[in-house]
């Protein structure tokens, strides 16, 4: 007899109150039940689960936390400890780990960097945050080669030392700002667009040439997770519109060259492994270059990322250039715009959108594969990880070295995937719910 | 003068023809500027062009003892056998990987899909460790955390007195060639023969009498019952040649060096992530709908599997299948990181490294990917056909 029930007379017959459900059917009981214990087979597996994640979990934990060692000088310290993980080890290598050999007393140029790629790419990320089309313009068209100048110094172009070439470059400059607002005041696309863009390149250029008045910086210098990390923005960022260029050239059956030139481009660095188109970079574009003249090998490494990821993000481009219907790059033609108007503003705004989770597929393969560059003697996170654990201070600490790198590259690929989840979400306009 | 020039400018067909030719002048000057930096920096690095180094001795071992398959002999064997023996070790890592994988990832995809939360809770952890860290740091972990901490050779892990583990590597039994290999052959093609047969003859029964008939069971029955009998009948028998440690090392059979025993767990963890995806993706495809008319129908929750589900389910899986198939392949190449003697580490690298011909070895290598690249697209395109559905 329910306690509740005593007074049952009182009510009215119907006007009842409901009783609550009985123990078994709410509340943890009913979860369990439902959720683990369902059926003997589902007992049975909830059981070996269980114990699969005591047998992991558990000393996993200890190792982590419960007997690690914090403080260290060599492994011998942690030998003395509870057998737990050496994260002093971490802690004494921390420099190198994030900036490689980069010189000591500079190690605030990469940190500004970083402050400066935060605070700008905050707002264009976050939409709640006001002024995203600011910050954007930005980190677009600025940001580049203030981290550039910032992160190597000045790259110095020979002519640029003449000071009769210097008045005359500034006289282009102005020539083609002038151009540039002559094409704004007739509405002239070809004309606004080709004197400003070659104005802001020449303004790139002598920008470039004295940097910030920050002494140079060596690129064999660059490593850890500075390298990782750059290697993987600039190749997301240069190898996004090299992938569009190369979709768009796939589908443009009226130019038989471009389109063939496309298509074996494509394929042939989708049928090849990443590491046979660095060995390619690194190898064969010294012997492509006139004598005298090479690049550094982090431009090599970055040449034959760029290329090959370019190639795969034309294939997802592709895919949602193919969902837009006809219909809308007729309609794009029949209220006049040519083909790169409709591109821009009807079929890549669209195309794109459907192949966001693609798209962010591949930036995370891209940050995964950067670790590659160790193959062909880059000092990334990773290579800086396998020689400090082959340091006979800190010998016999692969797990440590390990578990960090593959925490950071965790929180960098899992976060990108959340992000991406995010967005999909929230671009998805033809939801009706 | 000048209006018919822009007005040529504004016709679409000149303009087009224009550009085109632009874009192959511009690809032929490309092109001519790069042989002739190209032929110029080779006669100066003394470099002769050409495939005449696949026939120059190479004088390196491009394998271990413990698999050398292919007979490479260090004081005859040239660069041609180096490429050989990388190809060999590729695709031996890649097939074996393919195979493991595929069964990983079907079995953590359908986990994953389980109503059981600790179950798909684990499955899910999996997935999402394997795909959000470098396959090169699994490998690296594979093999310098997992595999060269084990155990000593003289303290091999001993599986059944046939297998046996250890730091260095795994040795396994290798079958000796004798005429029971043909029987077996014999045995197994005609089973093949009997099982197409019997497919069709089943399809015509199921069609005619509606009458289901256990093909898969008779047809496994039949793949090892026709070769045992005949090699009973022929009175022969396979001989397996068993790892014997003897003092240090363990001689006879086949010793899988350490670093492919890496190889195959980074790869086969790794890529079984994947292809638990692409399978739960193609599982949840299938419409609640669908499920619901094979009961109505009256299927039981074994037919409903077998005629509804996989059927449909296939046909989403396979075109991703097969990329995941091709990415196993080509990261086999990563095999270089640890010095697992793959077609990249041995051509790519050491030839390359001896004979300074860059061009050609890249060539080379590039040329095989794509060829293996090509031909599994072309088997899966036709497996992709087999299953796809057939409309009106």
């Amino acid at each position: 007899m329910n306690p509740n029930d005593t007074n049952a007379a009182a009510y009215p017959i119907g006007q009842h109150p409901s009783l609550p459900p009985p123990t078994t059917e709410r509340g943890v009981l009913k979860w369990l039940k439902t959720n683990l214990f369902n059926t003997w087979y589902n007992s049975i597996a909830t059981i070996i689960g269980l114990y699969f994640l005591y047998l992991i979990i558990p000393p996993t934990f200890d190792w982590v936390w419960g007997s690690a060692t914090w403080e260290a000088s060599s492994n011998k310290d942690c030998r003395a400890g509870e057998g737990g993980a050496c994260w002093g080890f971490i802690k004494a290598r921390f420099v190198l780990f994030m900036y490689g050999f980069y010189e000591a007393e500079a190690l605030w140029r990469p940190n500004l960097a970083g402050i400066l790629l935060v605070f700008l790419g905050v707002p264009v990320l976050v939409p709640k945050i006001p002024g995203t089309k600011l910050f954007a313009i930005f980190l677009i068209f600025l940001y580049p080669w203030i981290a550039l100048s910032l992160l190597v110094g000045p790259i110095k172009i020979a002519l640029f030392s003449d000071t009769t070439f210097l008045i005359l470059w500034g006289i282009l400059i102005v020539a083609l700002l002038f151009y540039g607002v002559r094409g704004m005041q007739t509405n002239d696309l070809v004309k606004r667009g080709f004197g400003f863009g070659s104005a802001y390149a020449a303004v790139v250029l002598l920008f470039l040439n004295w940097g910030l008045g920050l002494p140079e910086v060596e690129t064999t210098k660059f490593g850890g997770l500075l390298l990782t990390l750059v290697l993987a923005l600039t190749s997301i960022v240069v190898s996004l519109p090299l992938g569009i260029l190369l979709a768009l050239g796939r589908r443009a059956e009226s130019l038989p060259v471009v389109m063939y030139f496309c298509i074996g481009v494509i394929e042939l660095f989708r049928a090849v492994p990443l590491i046979t188109v660095l060995f390619m970079a690194i190898n064969m574009i010294p012997l492509f270059l006139p004598q005298g003249y090479s690049f550094d090998n982090v431009v090599m490494a970055l040449i034959g990322l760029i290329i090959f990821f370019g190639a795969y993000l034309a294939e997802v481009v592709r895919g949602g250039l193919q969902a837009i219907p006809k219909g809308q790059v007729e309609a794009a033609a029949s209220i006049g715009l040519n083909y790169y108007k409709s591109m821009r503003l009807i079929v890549l705004p669209q195309a794109l959108k459907i192949v966001i989770p693609g798209i962010v597929n591949t930036f995370i393969a891209m940050t995964k594969d950067t670790s590659l560059v160790m193959i062909i003697g880059l000092f990334d996170i990773l290579m800086i990880t396998k020689s400090s654990i082959t340091d006979a201070e800190w010998l016999g600490l692969e797990w440590e070295g390990y578990a960090f790198v593959g925490l950071l590259f965790w929180i960098l690929c899992f976060s990108m995937s959340r992000y991406s989840q995010w967005l999909e979400r929230r671009l998805d306009t033809d939801r009706r719910d | 003068m000048i209006n018919r020039l822009v007005g040529l400018w504004y016709d679409q067909n000149f303009r087009r023809l224009f550009l085109q030719v632009l874009a192959v002048l511009a690809f032929a000057y490309f092109g001519y500027f790069i042989f002739d930096n190209t032929s110029t920096n080779l006669e100066r690095l003394n470099i002769q062009p050409g495939f005449q180094f696949m026939n120059e001795i190479a004088g390196f071992k491009p394998t271990t003892d413990g698999m050398n398959f292919t007979g490479f002999d260090v004081n005859k064997s040239t660069h041609k056998d180096v490429f050989i023996v990388g190809i060999f070790n590729t695709l031996l890592l890649a097939i074996v990987g393919i195979i493991l994988a595929t069964i990983l990832g079907f079995v953590m995809g359908i986990l994953r899909l389980s109503s059981n939360l600790i179950i798909s809770f684990i499955s899910s952890a999996y997935v999402e460790g394997m795909r959000n860290i470098p396959l090169l740091l699994w490998i690296l972990i594979w093999y310098f955390g997992v595999i060269l901490a084990g155990p000593n050779v003289r303290q091999s892990i001993n599986l059944f007195d046939t297998i046996f583990v250890n730091k260095r590597y795994l040795a396994v039994p290798q079958p000796i060639y004798s005429d029971a290999i043909i029987y077996v052959c014999v045995g197994l093609f005609i089973a093949l023969i009997a099982t197409i047969f019997l497919k069709k003859w089943a399809k015509k029964r199921l069609e005619r009498e509606g009458k289901d008939t256990p093909v898969f069971l008779a047809s496994a029955f039949m793949f090892i019952f026709i070769p045992y009998t005949f090699l009973i009948i022929s009175g022969n028998s396979i001989t397996w040649e068993f790892p014997v440690l003897k003092g240090f090392n363990y001689i006879n059979g086949i010793q899988l060096p350490a670093n492919y025993v890496a190889m195959l767990m980074a790869l086969v963890f790794y890529t079984g992530a994947y292809i638990a995806e692409v399978v739960r993706a193609g599982i949840l495809s299938v419409t609640s709908g669908q499920i619901d008319a094979a009961r109505s129908v009256g299927l039981r929750e074994a037919q409903i599997n077998r005629f509804v589900i996989i059927p449909q389910a296939l046909r989403v899986i396979i075109p991703p299948l097969t990329s995941q198939y091709l990415n196993l392949t080509k990261n086999s190449s990563l095999a270089i990181a640890i010095g697992y003697t793959d077609l990249v580490n041995v051509f790519t690298g050491i030839s390359l490294m001896q004979t300074g011909n860059a061009l050609e070895i890249i060539m080379l290598t590039m040329a095989f990917y794509a060829s293996v690249s090509i031909l599994i697209s072309i088997f899966m395109n036709w497996f992709n056909k087999h299953v796809a559905i057939v409309e009106r």
